[in-house]
């Protein structure tokens, strides 16, 4: 069992926001952790056998092979923010290795905290070897300053082998002044399965990616799951893209946003090359203070034999429904928030409980200050 | 007051001249007139139902049963521009729909609203406020445990709906229940379940003297007076009652007569 973190200079309220996330500091549900505050480092390891947890820079100098696996799915020149990655001369950031047949029951966490410094940047790379299974709660938060601004860079690539599995949960608690812009991309072998969840119920200035997962192996699965709340002058432009290259492939993306006076952008984009592929997009949407929730569903079939859908739905809470609740004696608070839970609650089929109950916990932290 | 104290739901009335009397009465509703929208739908409604006792409510399509109903439940749709309702001798007509439910109302709804994603089992939790143990029990004895994790009403049947709908009104344990067509859509093996769950709820089982539960019943088919024994019925026709009577034998008449001559009869 590794010992506790010990963070002297991280206040209640931050370890607060961190646990919001799902980051435990205990460790005690963890079977790993990374801890990147601002640009260090401060903890890198898992007592898992056959996982391995290093930050970018010594998993670099310890395996060679492993520059093939960096700036392979995400380019480096694909922007500005990768750009900007790719030209730091002390790179950040973690390497997740599940070795052959490994697993890990236990998620391991990795957390990044923002802190005093204006930029933070991070460059990760998760592979899953074959048969392979792992689970990773990531948990994205700053400090409880408001006003000094900053930024998260985060470039992602997942690697999903033959029979492989990764889940990863992405729990962001920004404040209003931080801008974030992960970049992620993944490569999904046959019959791997890659689980990508993404909460944000809290303020952020603006968020804006578009993880892209490439299925090359025949039945390869991804699900992307979203669930956000846009808070006055939040702006999120969140999308999801998978590109179906392998019979058997499929592919679902999943929105539930919020908005309470921000905006939302939900792309989605399922693009099936191959036939035998199965794609689904779903974006539901409900606008609880005037903001904007522009929902932009794109599916792209070019060969016989490849089978897309997708719904999109943006609306109001239905009065029928609330006062339904209110007949069976709730009042018009509890009966509200009890219609939004459900909305919001998304059950993640293949996703461990423990993930799960931290998804849900997120929502009930909203929920307690009433969505 | 000692006159009253035998009474769980009565409430004894100063009527302003040194006199006290006890009003026995659940549910009284006088003159009452309400619009949907700028529209009147019902026209001067008196009603009042004992405790203990069982109302049925009779009338075509369309008549306002379900209105009245929707009325006395509270829904915002329904304005009442005009008379008051009374539950258990208090004025509830300008009050939520949630109040009037902590009051003791409740109602089983014939076509309730599909609630996307919030499940069967949050929804219960969420009216009992108290412990899952019992609502998995409770869920059980309805053929329900099964859908606890289903979206509420999603997909259900005809008779899941009622069973689901059942199940809540055990759970919130009214004192008054409004039964909106609790047979309809629901075969018979079904009907037998139902209503031997709605007659527990309206104490069917307990001695006359002791039960206090009191309902109102909109039927068509009058299979759910089996289970009920109905102690009146009331025929609406146009947004008005227009006659009261004893509710099979109102039963009889409408199913060899039809509704004609409750249309034609203007003066009860």
């Amino acid at each position: 069992m590794s010992s506790p973190v010990t963070v002297p200079e991280l206040s209640e309220v931050d370890k607060d926001r961190l646990a919001q996330v799902g980051i435990d500091l205990t460790n005690k549900n963890r079977c790993g952790t990374y801890l990147q505050m601002d640009q260090d480092v401060v903890q890198a390891e898992c007592g898992e056998s056959g996982i391995e947890v290093h930050s970018y820079k010594k998993a670099m100098e310890k395996y060679d092979w492993l520059k093939d696996y960096a700036w392979n799915v995400v380019s480096p020149e694909k922007d500005d923010v990768t750009r900007y990655v790719a030209a730091q001369k002390d790179p950040k950031g973690y390497v997740i290795i599940a070795h052959k047949g490994s697993s890990n029951i236990m998620p391991i966490q990795a957390c990044l905290y923002l802190g005093k410094d204006q930029i933070q940047h991070v460059h990760n790379i998760l592979i899953a070897e074959e048969g392979a299974e792992l689970h990773i709660i990531s948990g994205c938060a700053s400090g409880a300053h408001v006003g000094k601004g900053g930024a998260h860079y985060g470039i992602s690539e997942f690697y999903i082998k033959k029979n492989a599995k990764i889940s990863f949960t992405m729990i962001h608690n920004w404040s209003e002044d931080i801008e974030v812009y992960p970049r992620s991309a993944s490569i999904i072998e046959e019959n791997g399965v890659f689980l990508s969840n993404y909460v944000c119920m809290q303020p952020v200035k603006k968020v804006q990616m578009y993880p892209t997962a490439t299925l090359v192996g025949a039945n390869s699965v991804v699900r992307f799951s979203s669930i956000v709340i846009a808070t006055p002058k939040s702006y999120m432009d969140l999308g999801s893209r998978a590109i179906l290259e392998a019979p058997g492939a499929s592919a679902e993306i999943v929105t539930r946003a919020i908005t309470k006076g921000g905006t939302i952008m939900s792309r989605g984009h399922i693009n099936g090359k191959v036939a035998g592929t199965r794609g689904h997009l779903e974006c539901k949407g409900l606008i609880l203070k005037d903001g904007i929730i522009y929902a932009i569903p794109e599916i792209e079939g070019s060969v016989v034999g490849t089978e897309l859908s997708h719904e999109a739905a943006v609306g109001k809470l239905a009065r029928d429904e609330i006062e339904y609740l209110m007949s069976r004696g709730l009042d018009e608070d509890e009966a509200t928030a009890t219609i939004i839970r459900g909305f919001l609650d998304v059950k993640i089929t293949g996703l461990p409980d423990a993930l799960q109950k931290q998804i849900d916990a997120s929502i009930d932290v909203a929920e307690k200050s009433g969505f | 007051m000692s006159f009253c104290k035998d009474y769980v739901h009565v409430k004894s009335v100063n009527w302003g001249n040194g006199h006290t009397v006890c009003d026995r009465s659940m549910l009284q509703i006088k003159n009452l007139h309400v619009n949907i929208g700028d529209k009147e739908v019902l026209h001067d409604i008196n009603l009042t139902i004992g405790e203990g006792e069982t109302h049925v409510l009779l009338g075509p399509n369309g008549s306002g049963k379900t209105t009245l109903l929707m009325t006395i439940m509270g829904f915002s749709n329904y304005t009442i521009t005009k008379g008051k309702i009374f539950f258990k001798g208090e004025d509830v007509t300008s009050m939520h729909a949630h109040e009037r439910a902590q009051r003791g109302i409740g109602m089983m709804f014939q076509r309730p609203p599909t609630v996307s994603g919030l499940k069967l089992g949050k929804m219960l939790t969420a009216i009992s406020r108290t412990k899952d143990e019992d609502i998995t029990e409770l869920a059980k004895s309805v053929h329900m445990d099964k859908f606890l994790e289903r979206d509420i009403n999603k997909g259900f049947s005809g008779g899941e709906i009622k069973r689901s709908e059942v199940l809540q009104l055990m759970i919130q344990n009214p004192d008054f229940v409004m039964l909106d067509e609790p047979e309809s859509g629901v075969d018979l093996e079904n009907i037998s379940l139902i209503g031997t769950t709605i007659g527990s709820l309206l104490e069917k089982n307990k001695h006359l003297i002791k039960r206090r539960k009191s309902g109102l019943v909109i039927t068509h088919t009058g299979y759910i007076l089996d289970y009920i024994d109905a102690d009146k019925g009331h025929v609406m026709c146009d947004g008005q009652i227009r006659c009261h009577g004893n509710p099979r034998e109102i039963l009889k008449d409408i199913k060899q007569r039809g509704y004609k001559e409750c249309l034609e009869c203007r003066h009860p």
